[in-house]
């Protein structure tokens, strides 16, 4: 008994750990998006719809593996596993779950992904900060999950590396550039580094599914991602000519279920269709 | 070589279909025809990112969501291609923005109607890229080199977005109830726009004849409309849904469909600036680019300092 409940255990936070990275992707991915026809380049409005694909493209893989794990668990963990009535009325039915149930019809509690991406664009400055701070921990959060036990998660984290290698790359020179274009550009940046700082440390905090993913040896070590991405981020700032703002106060919550206001509204956006017509093909 | 026969070269080549290149002369009125055309076009693609732009963060699926988020994308490409071409004909894309950002260049005025529904993207898809493919495929024959080369990418992924519509509005009108009234609604509110996206009757086109002559055009505004209508109608028929035309019928004798009169006065109207979202779009348009200006600055500033420093380590 005591090994099928340690089994089961496994199995729930195996599913929780990949919801915690799909919704990183996903969230990341719609924030971008929203800059789709309004950027300030046009050729920048291509190459940022571009990472936001391939952020929307790992968060399905992750979704359709975390409906797939869903799927597997005892009817009696189902029910426990989310709170959102909408889910609870699809399990009722018994019928399989799949990735769209995942991303839209659970609820802010329910999503696990750090507040950081969840920030609103703002300008170009916050913009490229946020995917600075989120591509680096990204880059070597793949790197190091391709060597996770779990084949599923190390193929995908394989398959991702090539695009967040290309993410990182965009993100740096963008800081690079705003860092060391014009008096305007250095001030922007400044100002969207000091603002958003506070939501970089929950990156690399590890809550009890990572310690217990890391512990089955399926997740990383955010510790050692934590010093790797303390390192680029610095080479980076350093050309940018920028400093890193002394380690204050940093927020936490995401990753619990306990978000900033904004995420409500990006739900309120992205499930509405979901929400407003149920149940049907599209 | 004379103006004369400058000119008598530039005819013989129209005439056995030979590309007009860059530096190849050409009549003055023939280059702004070309600029005028080329830049509308390419006004077009980037003011309709807008509407369906509207519904990426409400895609229904994350599937949808992600060919949609595509398709902007390209429409995003087709802009750069079309801007290219036109940059070989000696007018700059920063003067181009300025003359659509100041309502003197003109975009085609479908995109001034509002997408208040999901089936709106299938209509769209549809109706509008149908459209524009009917109006488009011929111009990857057009005179012009560059812009003919353009027209050949653009088409191939026009018929992509096309296909995706379609396929929208097949799931639309395979579902619900709501969802079939939906698809109806999408189709009520895009017929007659799209049908006007031919441009006006060929008796009022101030542009068609000498177009035609030149070979930018290849097929007058009402051929293609009653081509278009052809096809749609049948299309129509698979969807199980109605076309919002009384007077539509098929017409054994000309082998085409009859259909009702169009007004030219809402196609007028929504042309000066009275659609419904014409201040809308213009304005998304003038905002992006005046909020972009220090990032653009920025990148000019830093790619000069790069250069000088690049320049100081050779000389060093």
């Amino acid at each position: 008994m005591i090994e099928s409940n340690q089994l089961v255990n496994k199995a729930t936070s195996q599913l929780s750990y990949t919801l915690q990275i799909a919704d990183n992707a996903l969230i990341m991915g719609h924030r971008l998006s929203e800059w789709c026809g309004h950027g300030p380049i046009l050729e920048q409005d291509i190459a940022l719809t571009n990472i936001a694909l391939d952020h929307l493209g790992q968060a399905r893989s992750l979704y359709q593996y975390a409906a797939e794990q869903f799927n597997a668990l005892p009817a009696a963990e189902k029910e426990k596993f989310f709170v959102s009535p909408a889910l609870q009325s699809i399990i009722a039915t018994g019928k399989a779950m799949d990735e769209d149930d995942m991303a839209y019809l659970r609820d802010g509690w329910d999503f696990r992904n750090v507040l950081l991406v969840e920030q609103p664009n703002k300008d170009w400055a916050y913009t490229v900060v946020r995917s600075l701070c989120y591509d680096a921990f990204n880059f070597f959060f793949y790197t190091a999950l391709q060597k996770s036990n779990d084949e599923t998660l190390a193929a995908i984290a394989e398959k991702s590396l090539k695009e967040v290698t290309y993410h990182l790359r965009w993100s740096s020179e963008w800081a690079i550039r705003l860092g060391d274009g014009t008096e305007e550009s250095n001030k922007r940046i400044k100002e969207a580094v000091t603002d958003r700082w506070q939501y970089t440390g929950e990156l690399y905090t590890m809550n009890a599914t990572d310690k217990a993913m890391q512990e089955a040896g399926i997740g990383t070590n955010l510790d050692d991602i934590k010093a790797k991405w303390q390192e680029r981020i610095n080479a980076v700032m350093s050309e940018a000519g920028l400093d890193i703002p002394s380690t204050g106060w940093m927020q936490h919550g995401g990753k619990e279920g306990r978000h900033t206001e904004h995420l409500g509204y990006i739900l309120a956006e992205l499930q509405f269709m979901q929400r407003a017509y149920p149940n049907m093909e599209w | 070589m004379t103006v004369h026969s400058f000119e008598e070269h530039f005819e013989e080549k129209l005439d056995k279909d030979i590309a007009i290149e860059p530096r190849d002369w050409m009549p003055d009125t023939y280059r702004k025809t070309l600029i005028r055309q080329i830049s509308q076009h390419a006004h077009s693609e980037i003011v309709g990112m807008l509407p369906e732009g509207n519904w990426i963060t409400r895609a229904p699926s994350l599937r949808r969501k992600a060919v949609l988020l595509a398709k902007v994308q390209d429409e995003a490409g087709h802009g750069l291609y079309l801007y290219s071409a036109a940059e070989t004909l000696g007018v700059s894309r920063d003067e181009l923005y300025d003359q659509l950002h100041s309502g003197k260049a003109k975009y085609s005025s479908i995109f001034n109607y509002p997408t208040l529904t999901w089936a709106d993207m299938g209509a769209i898809g549809w109706l509008v890229d149908g459209a524009a493919i009917m109006n488009q495929v011929p111009l990857c024959r057009t005179s012009y080199g560059p812009y003919a080369r353009a027209m050949v990418r653009v088409c191939k992924e026009e018929s992509f977005h096309q296909r995706q519509g379609f396929e929208i509005m097949l799931t639309l009108s395979n579902g619900t109830e709501v969802q079939k009234k939906m698809a109806q609604d999408a189709l009520n509110r895009w017929w007659w726009p799209s049908i006007m996206m031919f441009g006006p009757p060929d008796a009022e086109s101030p542009n068609t004849e000498m177009s035609v002559r030149w070979k930018i055009k290849r097929f007058t505004n009402d051929e293609l409309r009653q081509k278009f209508i052809d096809v749609t109608v049948e299309q129509t028929k698979i969807l199980g849904l109605e076309v919002p035309d009384k007077d539509l019928k098929w017409n054994e004798e000309r082998g085409h469909y009859d259909f009702g009169a169009i007004d030219w006065a809402e196609f007028w109207n929504v042309v000066k600036g009275n659609g419904p979202c014409n201040k809308e779009r213009l304005e998304t348009r003038k905002k992006a680019w005046e909020e972009g200006e220090w990032v653009r600055e920025a990148a000019a500033a830093y790619a000069e300092k790069r250069k000088k420093k690049a320049g100081e380590q050779q000389a060093a």
